[in-house]
C-alpha cells in the first residue's frame, strides 16, 4: 500500500503529523491511568498536598498496607468473584442452549423464537416492573438475584447462533445423522470442541460484565455481606464514607483526610488489577467478538 | 350420488389437513431434543423479559402491592399526565435529550480519526502499543471510572494543579456546579471508548480494496485525498450503521454513570429520565411503582420513535438502513 521512496513532502508531512496525532492521543489516554498507579505508591502527605505529578513522591506502600487490613474489601473481592465465576458459568450454558437450536434450519418455528428473542432488546418492561418481578420471586437480598435475572444476553446469542451457522457446516451434521448421532451428542460432541473461540469471547464479556456491575446489587442486596467490590468501592469512591476503623492509627485530621485520599487511589489499582493484567492476553478475543457481533448489525 | 361426493371431498380436505399436522408432528418429534435444549433459555426469556413487559401494564393502574399487578385498579393515563404536567418533566427530559445528543455527536468522530489514523502507522509495534493503551480503559468499571473522574477534577488535583500554573488562584470544584457535568461525562466517556469504538471502523478499512488504493497512487492522490476519497467512502456505511445503533441506545446514555455522577449541586444538570424513575421509584421513602413505570414507558416509546426515524433518515442519505 505504501511505498517509501517517493514519497511526496506532502505525504511525509502527513506521516509526521499523524504520528503526532497518535502519540498526543495515547498519551492522553495513558496520563490518567499513569497518575493513579503513581499515586497510590506515594506518602499521604505528597498525596494531600497535591505533589504527585507523574512519578511517586516520597514512595509508599501505605495505602495498600491499610487496605489489606480492611477485610471488608476481601468480602467483596471474595463476592466479586462468586458472582463472576458462577454467573458466567449460568450465562455461558444458557447462551449455548439458546444459540444451538437457533441455528439449526430444521429447527421448527425457528423464525418466531428468533423474534422473540430479538424483540427483548428493543423494548423492556422497565426498571420497576423488573424490581417487582424479582422481589415477588423472592430474590431479594440473595446472591441468586445478581445472578438469575442476568442469565443471558440477546446480543451474545446472536454472536454465538452466527457462529455456530457460520462454523458448523451442514454436510457434517447429515453425516453424523448417518451414523445415528442425536441432536445432544451432536452437540457436546462434534459442536462444542469445535466452538472453543467463541465460547471464549462471550465467556469474557459476560466475566468483564459481572465483575464491572454494581447496579443490580444497589437495588437488589441490602446485607453487606453479600456486597461485590465494585458497591463497596462505591462507598468509598464515591460516596466518601470510610468506616473509621480503617483508618487505624491516623489520629490527626490532616493524616486522616491525606490517608482516606490515598487508599482511594490504592483501591482502584486493587480492584481494576485483576482485567487489566488479564486483559493484554485475551485482546484479541475481544476484538473478535467485536468483529463478529459487528457481521451481524 | 351428490351426497356422497361431499362426503367424499370432505374426507380427502380432512385427510390432507391430518397430513399436514401429522407432518408438523413429525418434524418436531425429529427434532425435539433441540426443544429440550431450548425450553430453559425460553423460559428465563418469558419471564425475564415477557413478564415484566406485563408487569409495566401497572403504569395505567394505581399499583398496590396487596392487590398485586392484575388486581390493581385501572386509572388510564392518570399517572402519564402527572408527569407532563410536573414541574421535572421538562428539566428531566431537556437533560436526557441534551446529554444523549451531546455524547452521540461528540463521542462520533474521534474513534473515526484515530482508525484512519491508525491505518496510516507503518510501524507494528507502535500500533500494536497505541491500540493497546487506547483499548484498555474500556475495561475500567463505572464506578472506578468515576472515582478517577473525582480525583483528576479534585479541587486540590492534578487538573486545578495544571490550571493554577496558568493563573486559576482557586481551585475548581468541578463536580459541584452543574453547567461543567455535561461536558464532564461527554469528555470522561470519550476517554473511555475512544479505543474500543475505532475497532469497527479499522476492520472496515481492511475491507476497502487495495486496488483502489493503488489506482489512486498511481493518480498521484497524496495520502491526505486517498482518506477523504477512498478510505472515507469506504467506511461509510459502518459509520451510518453505528449510529443508528448509538440511536437506538440513545436514551439509555450511560444511566449508571450519571446516577454515580450526580450530587445535589449538579441535579439540576444531571437529573434525567432513568435516574428520575430510579429516585421516584426505588429510593424514596414512599416509592411510587407506578408513577415510576410510567415515566419508563414514556421513555421506550421515545427511544423507539427516534430509531425508527434514524433508520428512515439514513435511508433517505442514500445508505442502506438496519431494515
Amino acid at each position: 500500500m505504501n511505498t517509501k521512496i517517493g514519497e511526496s513532502r506532502g505525504d511525509r508531512i502527513f506521516t509526521v503529523c499523524n504520528y503526532i496525532f497518535l502519540s498526543l492521543l495515547v498519551l492522553s489516554v495513558l496520563y490518567p491511568l499513569i497518575y493513579v498507579l503513581s499515586a497510590s505508591l506515594s506518602s499521604t502527605n505528597a498525596v494531600a498536598s497535591g505533589r504527585v505529578w507523574l512519578f511517586p513522591v516520597e514512595f509508599s506502600l501505605l495505602g495498600y498496607k491499610t487496605i489489606f487490613e480492611y477485610s471488608k474489601i476481601w468480602t467483596g473481592y471474595g463476592n466479586s468473584l462468586f458472582y463472576m465465576v458462577v454467573g458466567t458459568t449460568v450465562n455461558v450454558v444458557l447462551t449455548i442452549l439458546a444459540a444451538y437450536p437457533l441455528s439449526r434450519r430444521d429447527f421448527y418455528g425457528r423464525g418466531i423464537f428468533m423474534f422473540l428473542f430479538v424483540f427483548t432488546m428493543m423494548f423492556n418492561g422497565g426498571l420497576i416492573p423488573n424490581y417487582l418481578l424479582v422481589q415477588d420471586l423472592g430474590l431479594l437480598n440473595s446472591r441468586w438475584a445478581l445472578i438469575i435475572p442476568n442469565a443471558l444476553s440477546v446480543f451474545n446469542v446472536i454472536i454465538t447462533m452466527s457462529f455456530f451457522k457460520s462454523t458448523i457446516p451442514n454436510e457434517l451434521l447429515e453425516s453424523a445423522q448417518l451414523d445415528g448421532c442425536n441432536d445432544f451428542k451432536f452437540l457436546f460432541k462434534v459442536v462444542l470442541p469445535l466452538s472453543a473461540p467463541i465460547i471464549a469471547v462471550i465467556s469474557l464479556f459476560y466475566a468483564v460484565g459481572h465483575w464491572n456491575s454494581y447496579f443490580s446489587a444497589l437495588i437488589y442486596l441490602r446485607d453487606a455481606s453479600l456486597f461485590p467490590l465494585q458497591l463497596i468501592l462505591r462507598d468509598i469512591l464515591v460516596q466518601n464514607s470510610v468506616d473509621p476503623s480503617m483508618m487505624g492509627d491516623a489520629t490527626q485530621l490532616a493524616n486522616k483526610i491525606g490517608l482516606q485520599q490515598l487508599l482511594k487511589y490504592s483501591l482502584i489499582v486493587v480492584s481494576s488489577l485483576p482485567v487489566l493484567i488479564a486483559y493484554p492476553f485475551v485482546q484479541r478475543f475481544f476484538v473478535k467478538g467485536v468483529m463478529i457481533g459487528s457481521l451481524k448489525g | 350420488m351428490n351426497v356422497t361426493g361431499v362426503v367424499e371431498n370432505k374426507s380427502t380436505i380432512s385427510e390432507v389437513k391430518h397430513k399436514t399436522k401429522k407432518k408438523l408432528l413429525t418434524k418436531i418429534k425429529k427434532s425435539w431434543q433441540l426443544y429440550v435444549l431450548f425450553i430453559l433459555p425460553l423460559m428465563y426469556i418469558i419471564v425475564f423479559h415477557y413478564y415484566p413487559m406485563y408487569g409495566a401494564s401497572i403504569a395505567f393502574k394505581n399499583f398496590d402491592p396487596v392487590l398485586g399487578i392484575g388486581g390493581s385498579p385501572w386509572v388510564g393515563f392518570e399517572h402519564f399526565k402527572k408527569f407532563f404536567e410536573s414541574y421535572d418533566f421538562v428539566r428531566v427530559l431537556k437533560n436526557t435529550l441534551g446529554l444523549s445528543l451531546y455524547s452521540l455527536i461528540a463521542g462520533f468522530p474521534l474513534p473515526i480519526l484515530l482508525a484512519l489514523s491508525l491505518n496510516y502507522v507503518y510501524s507494528k509495534r507502535f500500533k500494536q502499543a497505541a491500540q493497546l493503551i487506547t483499548y484498555a480503559p474500556h475495561f475500567i468499571s463505572v464506578v472506578v471510572m468515576v472515582g478517577i473522574i473525582f480525583m483528576i477534577l479534585d479541587p486540590r488535583g492534578p487538573l486545578n494543579n495544571l490550571l493554577s500554573l496558568f493563573g486559576v488562584k482557586e481551585g475548581i470544584n468541578f463536580m459541584g456546579e452543574a453547567d461543567y457535568f455535561k461536558s464532564i461525562f461527554v469528555m470522561s466517556g470519550i476517554w473511555q471508548n475512544v479505543g474500543f469504538g475505532c475497532i469497527i471502523y479499522l476492520a472496515a478499512l481492511t475491507s476497502v480494496s487495495p486496488e483502489l488504493h493503488e489506482a489512486a497512487i498511481v493518480d498521484g492522490a497524496s495520502k491526505i485525498r486517498r482518506i477523504w476519497h477512498v478510505d472515507i467512502p469506504g467506511i461509510m456505511q459502518t459509520a451510518v450503521l453505528v449510529l443508528i445503533l448509538n440511536m437506538g441506545s440513545f436514551l439509555d446514555t450511560g444511566f449508571e454513570k450519571v446516577l454515580l455522577m450526580q450530587n445535589p449541586l449538579n441535579l439540576s444538570a444531571s437529573q434525567v429520565i432513568d435516574t428520575y424513575v430510579y429516585n421516584v421509584g426505588l429510593v424514596s421513602a414512599l416509592p411510587q411503582y407506578s408513577y415510576a413505570a410510567a415515566i419508563g414507558i414514556f421513555k421506550s416509546l421515545v427511544a423507539f420513535i427516534l430509531i425508527i426515524a434514524s433508520n428512515k433518515l439514513a435511508k433517505k442519505v442514500g445508505q442502506d438502513g438496519l431494515w
